[in-house]
């Protein structure tokens, strides 16, 4: 089964088996938003507090779904939780990037293909994504993208001041 | 461990005159490979494979004939006509209906019930009809296909839904029919549902819904492909089916409706073909079946489906029912055999109510829930195809309490090797998710 073990990796296993952050916030001061992937019932609750100072303060998810939409929720809320939200999106932007290469023959080569493109000349280098590299073997998987992007969409949203509650669909990966 | 074997001549199967391996050697796809292993096709309930026929009618079709229909004089254009109308004709004498005139060609199954809905449903549904019986009777395992047209209705003119039950073993009940049928003016019912498996009682409750001055509209996308069809006997007004699932090309399907219905519907889309005449101060409607079909038809598409058609009768609808029942209970038993409670298995028990749909949730060596989604991951490394999701039945799924299922769905050229195949792809997604 060459191939599988690139997706269902031992990180992402434990982060399906054991999600963190799963609960829920009180709303106010946490946001509220709902993310569906209609192909596959997937689905997100995120909660996000942004305190005054423009940090993740806090944030927490529930619903239910595959193992890649799961465990990327998962990991996306250990990622963010305590970083400003500049870094935040920050960082779904470098998540995004990474999926967006469909050659993923080594992780490495991938992250520095994402140095040269899709980030302006005066941001500073896309962060670090850490155990979030594990979900790069999702790259191959077109239809599963939406998956893994789901709750980072779901984060945007939440992040958006204008919409602090409402409902998102994994149309755009 | 081992998969158990299951005795498949002790059920029957490979008894029923069909010969496998020679209809599967039809289909040019079947011979596929997929990371080194043989394809193993268990979606055909979302549509079926295309034999050589098909392809080369189609093909030849495009070489030799092709030319818009009911329009010019010249050959080419009279033989793409005759064979375009030979096509209904061959849907008609498929499905037991009197004649050619009660068939129309769609896009698919899906455009069919619009069309019922926007034309026969707007005329006797909405508050404005003279008519006492306004309400539409579903079901709780009708396709979007069949629910989401006639929402649409609900949402624009007001007309009531209800909704039949069904049982946990996937049944509708049909118990209290005579008195939810009160006020109702058309029943859609899905012949077979394309996620239980279950065949329905579809005389039964048209005859209920004739006595209540109702008609029914049957759902025959599961059905019309696998079990011999007569529109006679299931005692319907309408009845939709599409092409690609019963070894037809993508892109047309069937209504088919009695004619002195279609005669009283107005016309559904505009523009060429469908009209007698047009002045600038109006138009005049075709007559039927033509009145439903605006602008140049799926000419290539509906010789398709008639060399599909052909292909079926050739085998024989009796045969192609048996051998799926027979196939579906190996599949039963070689899956309860083999993954007992780990696996749980929705609709009926039955083999004799039950179509070549099996759908499933699955869970790890661990006792952990597998998704669908993970699960057909899994399976497709091994070239086991299956589908994954709500299979466009949401409420169902909502019936089920689940959010998902997997789904393998038999054909006349799925065998026991299939079966095998599955279930042996299914202890790799126990192992894989249950972290050994």
């Amino acid at each position: 089964m060459t191939g599988l073990e690139d997706l269902y990796r031992e990180i992402i296993l434990d982060h399906y088996r054991s999600p963190r952050n799963r609960g829920e916030l009180d709303c106010p001061p946490a946001r509220r938003v709902e993310g569906f992937n209609p192909l596959c019932g997937d689905e997100i609750v995120l909660y996000v507090e942004v305190d005054s100072e423009d940090n993740v303060a806090n944030i927490a998810m529930s619903g239910q779904g595959c193992c890649i939409s799961q465990s990327s929720a998962s990991m996306m809320t250990a990622a963010v939780k305590g970083r400003s939200v500049a870094e935040a999106r920050r960082l779904t932007k470098a998540f995004k990037a990474m999926l967006s290469i469909s050659d993923t023959t080594s992780v490495s080569g991938a992250i520095v293909d994402l140095h040269g493109a899709g980030f302006e000349t005066n941001e500073s280098r896309p962060p670090a994504l850490g155990d979030l590299e594990a979900l790069s073997g999702v790259a191959t998987y077109p239809v599963r993208i939406k998956c893994a992007t789901l709750s980072w969409n779901a984060l945007l949203q939440a992040l958006d001041a204008d919409a602090p509650t409402g409902a998102t669909e994994a149309a755009s990966p | 461990m081992a998969p158990l074997g299951v005795d498949a001549m002790a059920l029957g199967v490979g008894g029923t005159g069909i010969d496998v391996a020679a209809v599967a050697a039809d289909f040019p796809l079947l011979a596929r490979r997929i990371d080194g292993n043989r394809l193993v096709f268990l979606d055909s309930a979302a549509s079926s494979q295309k034999p050589r026929s098909v392809i080369d009618a189609m093909s030849r079709y495009y070489e030799t004939t092709h030319a818009n229909v009911h329009r010019g004089v010249y050959r080419v254009a009279e033989e793409a006509t005759a064979a375009y109308e030979s096509a209904r004709a061959g849907v008609a004498r498929f499905i037991g209906a009197s004649g050619p005139r009660g068939v129309v060609f769609t896009k698919n199954a899906t455009e069919a019930v619009n069309l019922v809905a926007r034309t026969w449903g707007a005329q006797n549904l909405s508050p404005g009809s003279t008519k006492a019986n306004r309400a539409v009777l579903l079901t709780e395992m009708e396709h979007h296909a069949n629910l989401v047209p006639w929402m649409m209705l609900r949402d624009a003119l007001g007309v009531e839904l209800r909704f039949l039950p069904i049982d946990d073993e996937g049944n509708l009940i049909l118990t209290d029919l005579d008195r939810m049928l009160d006020g109702v003016g058309l029943v859609g019912v899905t012949a077979a549902s394309n996620v239980l498996g279950t065949i329905n009682p579809v005389r039964l409750i048209a005859d209920a819904a004739h006595a209540a001055g109702a008609v029914t509209l049957v759902d025959g996308a599961q059905s019309v492909p696998h079990m011999p069809t007569d529109v006679e006997a299931l005692g319907c007004d309408f009845l939709v089916f599409s092409s690609h699932k019963m070894c037809g090309p993508t892109g047309i399907g069937v209504l088919w409706a009695r004619e002195e219905l279609l005669e009283s519907m107005p016309a559904f889309l505009g523009g060429g073909e469908m009209i007698l005449d047009v002045r600038l101060d109006g138009w005049v409607p075709n007559e039927i079946p033509w009145r439903f079909e605006a602008g140049t038809p799926p000419i290539a598409e509906a010789v398709g489906l008639s060399a599909a058609v052909d292909y079926l009768e050739a085998l024989g609808m009796e045969r192609v029912r048996a051998h799926e029942r027979d196939l579906v209970g190996y599949a039963l038993a070689t899956l309860a055999a083999n993954h007992g409670e780990a696996m749980k298995i929705y609709g009926p028990a039955d083999v004799d109510h039950r179509g070549g749909v099996v759908a499933f949730t699955f869970e790890s060596a661990l006792g952990h829930s597998v998704h669908p989604h993970d699960l057909a991951q899994v399976l497709d490394h091994r070239g086991v195809c299956v589908r994954a999701g709500h299979h466009c039945a949401k409420p169902l799924m909502r019936r089920l309490g689940v959010s998902a299922t997997a789904r393998a769905s038999f054909y006349l050229y799925s065998d026991t090797a299939d079966v095998d195949a599955l279930s042996e792809a299914l202890f790799a997604a126990s192992d894989l998710f249950a972290g050994v």
